[in-house]
């Protein structure tokens, strides 16, 4: 890989400690990943932010780094583990709180917007077409190189940490050219967004680093967050380029006896205790569909409904959270069901959603049971 | 061709695996000894030597483990394997252990308990003795 003379003066350490750490990161990914240079980017979203997931070494390491670091570009974070508003209600040690909010404070301090949100790309604006960003968050990442036109690898939550402290990330793979590896041609007619998720996550497995998809009609946010949120959950795979592709690029079908694998992988139970709408969070369109939804029914059992809290904010003046707190919602802003501490074996067997991120974590993390339902059969079957 | 991740320049005796290591849940954090009982380096403490195995596996945040045995003194000299994963690259570029990429060939014909000196910058990286 070459640098530049700036450039490796910083790799040498002229540019302090933690300069030199970020180069460092950078200059082993690029390395890895066949890199030619270093490229500026214009924005950073950072994971490795819920306690759960990084533990007293992650904690302990960004208490270090904070003292100096700073972040160069805007950068935004993933959910952490709980929302501080109700965490009372919920059965979470005092531990647990102090490292979060450590963690918290730690990023704050590095210049980080506190977003805790896998959405980024819902709730910021999206740069002019092309700009090259860091997303760690996989299915943001997805996300932004399918349906936003900007330009990111799937990072991991140190690549895109140093692509925040130093505005720059190795020029590779996905930020320099589409090399599909196969085509699905999507099969199955009337799909809800629990079929698109079951897509993603089919295209992922078959997935490179990039995948031709053809067949998809109209899709609404909620079915184009559920494929992503599907094919980053899989693999390594971060991109759908919409099309048949070359006509010697390999084809495979996405039908009925492909998404009844898919199902059968994740759908562990036929009933859940409790049901989760969120990973991806969403975003005010579903907050509002949601309410028109549940006018005049409740659940029947607890529903934990994820979001970011600018959408909180919003759906609090607009009136819809107090019609998804009266329908039974437990609305919880700044964390996801992905990876969270709020579901615990010890206190429910298994969960109903319509997430196969969610479903992934919840069987494989939590280690709890999944009962995979599109949100419309929630509704039907759930409330009353 | 080697390739070299985290440069730096070390000398030490090998500890060689012919297994994977998944570094957040098979290496103790404070100890650096491999606490997998299915592994071949079973409670064997990677403190001060140059690691040598195919390949980093699992959660990237194993970064983090990498990182943590360094700050307790219990992390390789450095770290030699045969395929790049970015667990490893990450981790090693956060603590500052040198790391290089070899071919087959040469991880073959690298033995457990080898001495060897590992100078990144220079022409011949690996050298033995």
């Amino acid at each position: 890989m070459e640098l530049t003379r700036d450039e490796e003066s910083a790799l040498k350490g002229e540019h302090g400690e933690i300069m030199q750490m970020a180069y460092r990161i950078l200059v082993a990914t690029g390395e890895a990943t066949d890199a030619e240079k270093l490229i500026p980017i214009e924005w950073a979203h950072l994971s490795g932010v819920n306690y759960n997931t990084i533990g007293d070494a992650g904690e302990e390491f960004l208490s270090t780094v904070s003292k100096d670091a700073r972040v160069k570009v805007k950068t935004t974070l993933n959910p952490m583990g709980f929302d501080i508003d109700n965490v009372s209600n919920y059965d979470i040690d005092q531990n647990f709180i102090s490292k979060q909010l450590s963690i918290k404070n730690s990023y704050e301090k590095m210049g980080v917007v506190p977003s805790f949100s896998c959405i980024p790309y819902e709730i910021y604006d999206i740069p002019k077409s092309e700009t090259q960003v860091a997303f760690a968050e996989s299915n943001a990442a997805i996300h932004a190189n399918s349906f936003d036109d900007l330009k990111t690898n799937k990072e991991s939550a140190f690549s895109a940490l140093a692509s925040a402290i130093v505005g720059k990330s190795p020029y590779s793979s996905l930020r320099k050219e589409d090399k599909p590896n196969i085509t699905i041609r999507m099969k199955v007619k009337n799909p809800s967004e629990l079929t698109y998720g079951m897509l993603g996550f089919f295209a992922g497995k078959v997935g490179d680093t990039s995948v031709n998809i053809s067949g998809l009609g109209e899709m609404d946010k909620r079915q184009t967050k559920a494929m992503c949120g599907g094919m980053g959950t899989s693999g390594t795979c971060a991109k759908f380029i919409f099309g048949e592709g070359d006509s010697d690029c390999e084809k495979i079908d996405f039908d009925e006896k492909e998404m009844q694998n898919i199902h059968d992988e994740l759908n562990t139970v036929e009933k859940g205790d409790i049901i989760t709408l969120g990973s991806p969070q969403l975003g005010l369109d579903e907050i509002s569909d949601l309410a028109g939804k549940l006018k005049g029914r409740s659940f029947q059992k607890r529903c934990m409904v994820f979001l970011p809290r600018t959408v909180k904010v919003q759906a609090r003046k607009i009136g819809y959270t107090n019609e998804l707190e009266r329908a039974g919602c437990e609305i919880l802003s700044d964390c996801c069901t992905c990876l969270s501490p709020l579901i615990s074996k010890d206190n429910v067997d298994a969960v109903t959603t319509n997430s196969i991120k969610g479903a992934f974590y919840l069987k494989n993390s939590n280690g709890v049971g999944v009962n995979l339902k599109s949100l419309s059969q929630i509704v039907e079957d759930e409330t009353r | 061709m080697n390739k070299v991740l985290v440069s730096g320049k070390v000398e030490g005796i090998v500890l060689k695996s012919s297994d994977p290591i998944n570094f957040l849940g098979t290496v103790n954090k404070k100890t650096g000894i491999i606490s997998d009982k299915n592994h071949d380096l079973f409670e064997k403490p990677v403190k001060n030597t140059i690691l040598l195995f195919p390949s980093g596996i699992g959660s990237s945040v194993g970064a983090y483990t990498i990182y943590s045995i360094k700050s307790n003194d219990a992390a390789p000299l450095a770290m030699v394997c045969q395929k790049a994963d970015l667990t490893v690259a990450t981790g090693c570029a956060l603590a500052n252990i040198p790391l290089i990429i070899i071919n087959e060939e040469e991880f073959a014909s690298i033995k457990n308990g080898m001495k060897l000196s590992f100078d990144t910058e220079s022409s011949n990286q690996i050298h033995y003795q």
